[in-house]
């Protein structure tokens, strides 16, 4: 097995140009795992840990919106800036694994592995993420929706590379809640993101852990804005707030295993769906 | 690769928070496990594992597997020059299989290599021919003389009744209840390992292993390998946690073998995955019981039916069985029984010992039933269990008196004394909240309840088994050299072993000799047994230099022996001026003296379950204070408190330890340890999803340690280790059942379980 080391993010580009089929790796939280189940054994991998430049933060107030680096840990998204702005990504961010883990994961690393209990990926979802990709000649983007592709299946080419994601910054409310069967380091067992945007009077709505891919909930999001005003903090009726969880049970798509089942991953995204809608008009 | 240890020579005595000697090099990341054992020439042994739960083996072929380059030696069944199988109690179990394999995990055949990775391709080289059978998989099913044996010695591994008193007697109030135990596994951190080197010349064997108990390993090593015991010496590797686990052997055989095949020496070490395959597990459990009692709630009789998973070989099965059968009437005064109890195989994973070891599953049965008796006759869960807590001279179900100091009232009494914790706040910080770093609640989403528990656990080994304990003591110019087979796996022997040296001798500096087989047997280190025991054997060692330094002092100085005693480090004459110091007195002599402490023989149960067959009793209270979020079933235990009966505390920080880490794995089986089995198999065999409680899920833990000296025990100090997890598994789902109404009749308590 051959492991590539690259400093900067043009050598990283030439290293993928050179070798579009080498396994890439971040922080190495997903991929160590199944390189030591033999689930996977690549080899040639071309390590991104070093290259600082994917470990930046842009924010550009003129836009609203904040480029994050693929690389960035998690740990450095609990406080600062990127909580201030963007408290679910923070939410989320502080639900990853272990601060062992939350040290070396990067949304990079949850992109690229794809997984639907990714703990960045509601939230990134709910926000209408953007993901950046480049490869040696060429650069792109695309929107997170078209991006996750299925179960662990995701858009990109090879030879490119997750540099960054685009986040916007919105004006208005916004959490994330997760279920697991303990109380910290756990994998979800359904996850939610709600994001309201006061200023166009839209609500979104992600969910994870819960179908094959993230869940964005359209259908409830423009049912409750067709509903309520979203525009200004308003009391939820009892009824409502029903019909709102049992709406977003209803667009999820769970499975049982062993870490849950079906019938309960629907009825705790229903459950978070509705506390994630109190907290935004309540707080 | 000796392992001597230096132990501090601060005046540690007993009844101080002496210090672990082993602490900071375990903290440090310094101290050497079993899996960190390194030879020079060593290869390479790995374990090819069945992937079915049952089925017949047709055939097996190497050939593919030994063109590898880098594979020394290939060796399944027909490679075990002695006995083919071993165990605990009955010697039911291949070392390797050879006809059928019974569970998924069994090793089939081993191999030693250059280096791992080519183990591993070895092993996947090797084709197993396999006529794939229906997995007998439900306990109940395995009880019926129609199912079909899966294993020559039958499906019930054994069967043992309880009947005593009148078999007709209602009580004016009856309630029962069927309750569910899950798999539960010991989950400890530090993985199997071992170093096997071979004698030269392939007529013995040196090994170093983590294991529980030394000798008992040797016995079973040797008969497989068809070599006298003592050309088999073991060495304790560091070992990284036990809790039942490395009672049975494990990678042992299959590493002296490969050793023995080779003439080099062989590493073997498991990885998680391959650990929750390569030991036993907590017993799964199904039990019915019915109390009746009267309309002020004394209990007049039990009827109970246990039925323990034994999963495919014995193990201790047997032994786990009689614990269920024999405490399923809890701490609890009770003349009238009708117990019926079975341990089973399947083709599910064997189980065995398991902190607790029988008493858990029936402990969790029979609290639920006092809560429920509780409310039958309207009184408080503390009340209940006070108007029927039984006493020292109380007689058992079994007919066995019990001579142990019975705290139980008082047990309860102090722990309901303890201060609840202070009401959830609205300001209470998120983490604190149930769901934790996953923010899905907020106190209004959030309900409290309190349940209780309490227990009683036999300590050592029962039904005639003499689990004595041997020690030498050494003492020259001042130093005193302990040597013994006690295990270390994480209790804390190593730092109560130079504690009761220096209360006897009243030295300071004492040396802890290798732990091996190079001694007689200490028993293992399970039941609770080895402060008790292997402390008894320190303490009669110690004592009996003392006797000869004292005779030693006494003819130098013309004093009679008789008049001497240690204070501090000096000898004194009781009733005169004379005094030296323990360091001058022995130097220049050497003082060597051996112990054996054995503890007072016990019975075997009579076909009606009588008999005196347990050695002494412990006792525990356990109070559960635990948030609740109903609507999502998810829970967070708020605090513990706990009054223990102890005896004697011989180290509190030590003993401190004990109870939260037994607190913290009851806890576990309470809300979310469990093996999930489908049809046979795995599907959780990783710590990504095997959740142990974390930092955010442990519970404040407020201690009360009830001393009343147990006349019984050498050092007066009752076994700790177990009681602590044990009726903390009852007292949280009855806090969960007090916060949602719910019956829960199952543990670990699901999520939904809880709001379905």
């Amino acid at each position: 097995m051959s492991v590539l080391v690259p400093r900067t993010l043009q050598d990283a580009l030439q290293a993928t140009a050179a070798n579009p089929s080498a396994q890439l790796i971040q922080g190495g939280t997903d991929l160590m795992v199944e390189i030591n189940f033999n689930h996977r054994k690549p080899t040639d991998v071309i390590a991104l840990r070093r290259v600082d430049e994917l470990k930046s933060i842009q924010i550009d107030t003129e836009k609203s919106q904040i480029t994050i680096g693929a690389g960035l840990p998690y740990q450095q998204m609990e406080h600062g800036e990127i909580a201030r702005r963007l408290p679910a990504l923070a939410q989320a961010a502080r639900t990853v694994g272990s601060p062992q883990i939350r040290s070396a994961g990067s949304i990079g690393g949850n992109l690229g592995t794809c997984s639907p209990a990714g703990d960045a990926l509601p939230v990134l979802s709910a926000l209408d993420a953007t993901v950046n990709l480049q490869s040696a000649d060429a650069s792109r983007s695309v929107s997170v929706h078209d991006f996750m592709v299925g179960v662990k299946r995701n858009a990109r080419l090879p030879g490119e590379i997750i540099v960054s994601t685009t986040l916007p910054i919105v004006s208005g409310w916004q959490g994330y809640a997760k279920v697991g069967v303990r109380n910290a380091m756990v994998i979800s067992v359904a996850s939610c993101c709600l994001v309201v945007d006061r200023i166009n009077g839209t609500i979104a709505v992600a969910l994870g852990a819960v179908g094959p891919t993230i869940i964005r909930c359209r259908e409830t999001e423009s049912w409750l804005a067709s509903q309520v005003d979203l525009k200004t903090k308003t009391t939820i009726s009892p009824n409502l707030l029903q019909e709102f969880g049992t709406r977003i049970a209803n667009e999820s798509k769970p499975i049982d295993d062993h870490r849950s089942t079906a019938a309960y991953r629907r009825h705790a995204v229903c459950v978070l769906a509705r506390r994630l809608l109190t907290r935004a008009n309540s707080q | 690769m000796s392992s001597a240890i230096q132990t501090s020579t601060r005046r540690d005595v007993l009844g101080t928070s002496a210090l672990r000697p082993d602490g900071a090099a375990k903290v440090q990341g310094r101290f050497e496990f079993s899996s960190d054992l390194h030879a020079e020439n060593m290869l390479w042994g790995a374990t090819l594992r069945s992937p079915h739960p049952y089925a017949r083996i047709i055939n097996i072929d190497l050939s593919a597997a030994y063109k590898i380059t880098g594979v020394e030696a290939i060796i399944t069944a027909d490679d075990v020059p002695g006995k083919k199988t071993y165990g605990l109690i009955s010697s039911d179990q291949p070392v390797f299989a050879q006809d059928f394999v019974r569970y998924v995990g069994e090793p089939i055949a081993a191999v030693a290599a250059d280096h791992p990775e080519t183990c591993r391709r070895a092993l996947a080289a090797i084709k197993v021919e396999y006529e794939v059978l229906t997995p007998l998989t439900d306990a109940e099913l395995a009880i019926q003389p129609t199912t079909p044996p899966i294993h020559p010695d039958g499906n019930v591994i054994r069967r043992q009744q309880i009947i005593t008193g009148d078999q007709n007697l209602q009580g004016e109030i009856v309630v029962e209840g069927t309750y569910e135990i899950g798999m539960q596994d010991q989950a400890f951190l530090g993985l199997e390992a071992a170093l096997a080197i071979p004698d030269s010349g392939g007529k013995g064997i040196e090994m170093f292993v983590a294991t529980q108990w030394l000798h008992e390993d040797q016995k079973q090593i040797a008969a497989c390998l068809d070599l006298p015991n003592e050309k088999v010496r073991l060495t304790l590797g560091g070992v990284g946690g036990a809790f039942g686990a490395r009672e049975d052997i494990s990678l042992q055989v299959h590493c002296a073998l490969l050793a023995l095949r080779t003439s080099r020496p062989i590493k073997m070490q498991y990885s998680r995955e391959e650990s929750f395959y390569g030991h036993v597990h907590r017993h799964p459990a199904k039990i019915f019981i019915r109390h009746h009692a009267t309309r002020t709630g004394e209990i007049q009789r039990i009827e109970a039916k246990l039925v323990f998973d034994g999963g495919a070989y014995a193990s201790t099965s047997s032994a786990v069985l009689i614990n269920g059968v024999t405490h399923i009437q809890g701490p609890y005064r009770c003349l009238n029984a009708t117990v019926d109890g079975y341990a089973v195989r399947t083709n599910n994973p064997p189980c065995g010992a398991m902190r607790g070891f029988g008493v858990v599953q029936a402990c969790y049965a029979h609290e639920s039933q006092m809560d429920k008796l509780a409310v039958a006759c309207g009184l408080s869960p503390v009340e209940i269990r006070l108007r029927n807590a039984m006493v020292t001279g109380d007689k058992l179900i079994t007919g066995q008196v019990v001579e142990s100091v019975a705290p139980v009232a008082r047990c309860i009494r102090e722990t309901d004394a303890i201060a609840l914790p202070a009401p959830l706040t609205k300001t209470a910080h998120p983490l604190e909240l149930v769901g934790g770093s996953g923010l899905t609640s907020l106190p209004q989403n959030i309900v409290r309840g309190v349940g209780w528990g309490v227990s009683i656990k036999n300590l050592m080994y029962s039904e005639t088994f003499d689990d004595f304990a041997t020690a030498r003591c050494q003492l020259k110019d001042g130093v005193a050299t302990l040597k013994y087979a006690t295990v270390e796996v994480g209790q804390g022997f190593v730092v109560l072993a130079p504690q009761i040296a220096r209360s006897v001798l009243g030295v300071d500096e004492v040396v802890l000799d290798t732990v091996d087989t190079g001694i007689g047997s200490a028993g293992s280190t399970s039941a609770s047994r080895q402060t008790w025991m292997s402390g008894g054997a320190v303490d009669g060692a110690c004592r009996l230099v003392r006797q000869r330094l004292f005779e030693h002092v006494g003819k130098k100085y013309n004093i009679d022996p008789l008049r001497l005693v240690i204070e501090d480090t000096d000898i004194v004459d009781m009733i005169g001026d004379f005094r030296i110091s323990v360091v001058e007195a022995s130097t220049g002599v050497l003082i060597d003296e051996t112990f054996e402490h054995h503890h007072r023989p016990t019975e075997e149960l009579d076909e009606k379950g009588q008999g005196n067959c347990h050695v002494a009793f412990a006792f525990v209270a356990h109070r559960a204070v635990v948030d609740v979020d109903v609507e999502l079933g998810l829970v967070k235990v708020i605090q513990i408190a706990t009054a223990q009966d102890v005896g004697r505390v011989l180290n509190p920080i030590a003993a401190l330890g004990q109870i939260e880490g037994g607190i913290a794995q009851g806890l576990g089986l309470a809300v979310m340890e469990e093996i999930v089995l489908d049809k046979g198999k795995m599907r959780n065999p990783s710590f990504t999803d095997y959740l142990l409680p974390t930092a955010l899920d442990a519970p404040s833990v407020v201690a009360v340690m009830i001393e009343e000296p147990e006349p019984q025990a050498p050092l007066g100090a009752k076994g700790i280790g177990e009681p602590p997890c044990i009726s903390v598994t009852p007292a949280i789902a009855a806090a969960i059942r007090n916060a949602t109404g719910k019956e829960l009749p199952r543990v670990p308590v699901r999520p939904q379980d809880i709001c379905f």
